[in-house]
């Protein structure tokens, strides 16, 4: 019926900032796929407290969005325990919840719904932050890529979570667009425990203050930036062609 | 396998939350089903009208046999309004999931979730169809009203207890092999004629009344049909079966919800 793991969403009730903790032990996942059976995590385990922001690197295919959706428990691991007095957020700026018939407002009205959150206020925030206009009145499906994302990322932004699940969010978008999701997220909600899933190397490192390389179904853990790229690096085989800098300037 | 949070929600909580997901989920199948365009989500209930019209005047031109002295009018639209409810259900479960997948990314929302907004929306459908229908002809004189109404709604229910039931059984199965998709189409066209809609069980032959009192929405329909007519029915239905049989296809539902449930993957 409702939530296996009942948590209410509402908001600021949840923001514990001393206790809040997210506890990850011995995840295991395997799928079904027609050639047997695929192991894509084998044991990951890792704790996250409140202003811990979590960078993940990995390869194409490594298994990191499976593990930020088995964390956003919209799937369940095939063994192992995922605990927390968190409220924990969707994969951010994920559009994929939208219903593509309906209009952006339409969307708004149900995730308010769903999150028990005042319907006109949000309302009033997605027109501010997304600058979409009217077409905040027209059906999803008419919009570009860039405008899904805006939007996607404005009712993210709605519901106020303890930990955010963040998956590529680097990718769309133009700089005016990237330089407002940055301070919405590491400006004012600093507080808050961040996943960080990025291919882009210098996002992870500037926004982060912990560090994790995701290869062949094992999670390790650094406290330090260049020792993960490092290995990460050496991981996927991957050499820097002659003059490549060792990480790439920084975005900030 | 455990995915948790220390703190209980308390009941009264869980069942806001359930509330509320679910009204918004349904006001989301409306919009999303019907649009804002001409009449909008009045189709809820003129689509499933203008079939039951449709099969009401076709069965009256015809004169179609139906092996009793009841009016064919009423005949029709207690028959064609019950296929109409338990047919769509299972039609609107099959699928759903794979349609909605990225919904269960949001943590209050759980598979069975989806199926019973969409049950409630054909339920909702099929109910103010079949009434709107039965006030008009009654109103036009075409229909005497029903004997025992507690007994109409009775009857209806089982069939809407049945249909859901069902529906979320397929809807379940649908969503680990596309052979329900492809097999509930056939299969709900060849249950149609004996389903109890279009002949009363008393005018068959016992060995075929015999068979077909194992098809469970045969007695919801007779039921309702007994609720209209009264004695002039000839009703023969038996409780003891049909409330059995609906009790444990809806554990078997729920089973399979459950399983489902476990093994969902959004994309």
């Amino acid at each position: 019926m409702t939530s296996q793991a009942p948590q209410l969403l509402s908001t600021d009730q949840g923001t514990d900032v001393d206790n809040g903790f997210l506890r990850i032990r011995d995840i295991r996942k395997i799928y079904r796929t027609r050639f047997g059976e695929n192991l894509v995590l084998d044991g990951i385990g890792f704790d996250l407290r409140m202003g811990e922001r979590l960078g993940v690197l990995g390869r194409n295919g490594a298994g990191k969005s499976t593990m930020i959706r088995l964390i956003s428990g919209a799937e369940r691991p095939t063994a192992g325990t995922i605990e927390h007095n968190m409220s924990i957020s969707w994969p951010l700026a994920f559009g994929g919840a939208f219903q593509h018939m309906l209009t952006g407002v339409d969307n708004i009205r149900f995730i308010s719904t769903i999150y028990n959150q005042d319907f006109q206020q949000n309302l009033a925030f997605v027109e501010d932050f997304a600058e979409l206009g009217p077409y905040l009145r027209e059906p999803v499906r008419t919009y570009s890529s860039g405008m899904r994302a805006r939007l996607a990322f404005a009712i993210s932004m709605i519901i106020e979570f303890d930990c955010f699940l963040i998956d590529e969010i680097g990718a769309v978008g133009d700089a005016r667009f990237h330089e407002r999701c940055d301070y919405e997220l590491f400006g004012k909600r600093a507080d808050r425990a961040m996943i960080i899933i990025s291919h882009d190397a210098a996002y992870v490192r500037d926004h982060c203050n912990r560090w994790a390389v995701l290869h062949d179904g094992k999670l390790n853990l650094y406290d330090d930036f260049e020792i993960a790229y490092a290995d990460f690096k050496e991981l996927i085989g991957w050499t820097p062609p002659p003059g490549w800098p060792t990480v790439e300037a920084s975005t900030a | 396998m455990v995915s948790r949070a220390p703190t209980k929600t308390p009941f009264l909580c869980s069942l806001r939350i359930q509330i509320r997901v679910l009204s918004a989920l349904f006001m989301r199948e409306v919009l999303t089903r019907y649009g804002r365009h001409n009449i909008g989500f009045l189709w809820l209930f003129f689509e499933p009208m203008i079939f039951t019209l449709g099969v009401t005047a076709l069965w009256t031109a015809t004169q179609s046999v139906h092996g009793s002295d009841l009016p064919i009018v009423a005949f029709a639209l207690t028959g064609y309004s019950s296929v109409l409810l338990w047919r769509n259900m299972p039609g609107r479960c099959i699928g759903a999931l794979w349609a909605n997948l990225p919904l269960m990314y949001h943590r209050n929302i759980r598979v069975l979730d989806i199926y019973i907004s969409r049950l409630m929306l054909e339920f909702g459908g099929a109910t103010i169809s079949f009434t709107a229908l039965g006030i008009l002809f009654i109103s036009l004189g075409w229909l005497e009203p029903p004997e025992d109404f507690l007994k109409v709604v009775g009857g209806w229910m089982m069939i809407a207890w049945f249909g859901s039931a069902l529906a979320v059984t397929l809807g379940a199965l649908s969503h680990q092999s596309e052979l329900v998709d492809k097999l509930w189409h056939p299969a709900s066209y060849l249950i149609f004629p004996l389903s109890g809609s279009a002949f009363m069980v008393y005018a068959l032959p016992p060995v075929a009344q015999k068979i077909v009192l194992y098809i469970p929405m045969v007695h919801g329909v007779e039921m309702v049909r007994e609720g209209f007519f009264g004695e002039r029915a000839h009703a023969i239905y038996d409780l003891g079966y049909v409330i059995p049989f609906c009790l444990v296809l809806s554990v078997i539902a729920l089973l399979l919800v459950n399983w489902v449930g476990q093994r969902v993957v959004p994309e």
